[in-house]
């Protein structure tokens, strides 16, 4: 294959990296934003959402795409439930101190981890994708009657990928929609720019800050359901979604959501694109390294108004 | 209608105030009155309850709110105007007032009374609070406690760093909750300021109650703020 085609695949696969890692990275970032807490946890969050979607989807008998259609609801909903009841009784007792909330959601992270061990086991299961028609894609050549199309061998997509991004796109625009047209969101915000102003005027801080600890879990799961029909389901799967989301979350500048849209997208790119070239390894050293130069350079973030 | 009995607070393990009370009517203004660091401010977040009590109470209309958690006590109908604004100044001054609004589930009307109150906001509905200059974002602040109908009103320091002209315009308002029934409890460093608006003073020292004075015979006497404030 020649280089172009070869280029457009590797995009694609980018696309697909970016999408789930922008539904990631911003439940992260809103964790951060609205509760100033670090959860080192949310790569947990994500492999729970998966191994619910495989549980899910092979107690649901039937097409593949009811049990996909089912764990897709009911995933990010039982990881919510989860989140926002470990927020009531673990970091809401801790005053939602910063450091003390980190070694809490460390321990959280192995106590999901570990439990998911003991019950789900060590195998990596598949979940069967509910569409997955392969795509062949074109490509122009040069040809003695000008420029025509032509069928590489090999460049190809599929159904379900083109889906993945169709849905991430979606769930972005209604969490926007969410912050910026609903009244939930206001509150959220408001608790975001002054927490003790919020109480002042009567908003139940706490329960705002159990929703937005389940909405961002929720969001990971969700972002997991819609991967493992690609990735399979496994107890040790949240590693690099949470490493990633950290990179996306720092470049993108802390709390900030169309900052941490727009870095999951060029590092979600940029890491399918070195991945296929190069190693996946060489991606992730390159992400971690700007992470390096974007705090030495610009602490707040490439978006970020405030100070870190 | 306010009453703060015997409260003991502070931050840590720190304590600035100490068996402090304080009594505000309905229809009255009651000023604060003491130097940097007597307890002030202090006074006004352990009312809203933002710091815990240690010891002592606080009563709305009679009803202990000491224990309440603290996003419960503005709905018993006390609207606070901290010092510095503290505006949700990415929000704008249309989502503020919104704010306001709900905390008690006030009607339009309301929303209506405010803005006649400060016309300008209505000018500048759209735009961001961070936007607005400082007198705008006294009015704002303001209006989003008034957008409660507070029964109390609770206001530190309003007029820090104002023109004349927004000094004025905030005096008016105050004066106009107070003939409305309203309890105003006021935070003041500049003497003239507190003079002309209050019906009482209380002095604070340490953290402990001072004397409480009718305003008239302050003005008549003028030895006591110099003891107080030592200009």
């Amino acid at each position: 294959m020649e280089l172009g085609p070869y280029l457009l695949l590797a995009t694609l696969e980018g696309a697909v990296t970016a999408a789930v890692l922008a539904l990631t990275a911003s439940g992260l970032a809103l964790v951060f934003g609205v509760m100033r807490v670090v959860n080192v946890a949310h790569g947990e969050f994500f492999m729970l959402g998966a191994v619910i979607a495989w549980w899910v989807a092979s107690h649901i008998g039937g097409a593949p795409v009811w049990g996909f259609t089912a764990a897709l609801v009911l995933a990010p909903l039982i990881v919510g439930a989860i989140a926002a009841a470990a927020d009531m009784t673990v970091l809401k007792r801790l005053d939602y101190d910063p450091e003390r909330t980190i070694v809490a959601t460390i321990g959280l992270l192995y106590i999901l981890q570990q439990a998911t061990l003991m019950t789900y086991g060590p195998d990596a299961r598949p979940v069967e994708p509910p569409f997955n028609q392969r795509l062949a894609l074109p490509w122009i050549e040069w040809t003695e009657t000008g420029l025509g199309l032509y069928w590489p061998w090999g460049l190809s997509t599929t159904s379900y990928k083109l889906a993945v991004i169709g849905a991430a796109v979606v769930v972005l625009l209604g969490i926007w929609a969410l912050m910026t047209r609903t009244r939930i969101g206001l509150l959220m915000r408001a608790t975001q720019l002054d927490r003790d102003m919020a109480l002042a005027f009567g908003i139940p801080v706490e329960r705002v800050y159990a929703l937005v600890f389940g909405l961002g879990a929720a969001l990971a799961a969700l972002a997991a359901v819609l991967i493992v029909p690609i990735q399979q389901a496994h107890y040790l799967m949240g590693h690099d979604p949470l490493l990633l989301s950290f990179i996306v979350v720092i470049i993108g500048g802390l709390g900030s959501l169309p900052g941490t849209i727009l870095a999951a997208i060029f590092i979600g790119l940029t890491d399918g694109i070195i991945s296929v070239f190069f190693s996946p390894t060489l991606a992730k050293i390159l992400a971690t390294l700007l992470v390096a130069l974007v705090l030495v350079f610009r602490p707040q973030g490439l978006f970020g108004t405030r100070a870190a | 209608m306010l009453e703060l009995d015997a409260i003991g607070t502070g931050y840590g393990k720190a304590q600035v105030l100490r068996d402090f009370s304080l009594s505000v009517n309905a229809g009255e203004i009651l000023c604060l009155f003491g130097r940097n660091g007597a307890g002030k401010t202090t006074a006004m977040k352990a009312i809203m309850g933002l710091l815990p009590l240690w010891s002592g109470d606080v009563r709305i209309d009679g009803e202990a709110v000491g224990a309440l958690p603290a996003h419960q006590v503005p709905l018993r109908g006390i609207g606070y105007i901290p010092q510095g604004r503290r505006l949700f100044t990415e929000l704008t001054v249309a989502q503020n007032l919104e704010i306001g609004l709900r905390a008690r589930n006030s009607g339009p009307e309301v929303l209506d009374e405010v803005l006649d109150l400060f016309p300008r906001l209505r000018e500048r509905y759209r735009q961001r609070a961070e936007t607005l200059s400082g007198g705008e974002q006294q009015m704002l602040a303001t209006a989003r406690a008034l957008c409660l109908r507070p029964k109390a009103l609770l206001l530190d320091e309003p007029t820090e760093g104002l023109q004349p002209s927004m000094i004025e315009a905030i005096r008016q308002v105050i004066l106009r909750m107070r003939d409305q029934g309203v309890a105003v409890l006021l935070v003041e460093q500049r003497v003239d300021a507190v003079l002309s608006v209050a019906d009482r003073v209380a002095f604070i020292e340490n953290g402990r109650n001072g004397e409480i004075l009718s305003a008239e015979a302050l003005r008549a006497d003028h030895t006591l703020v110099d003891r107080y404030v030592g200009i």
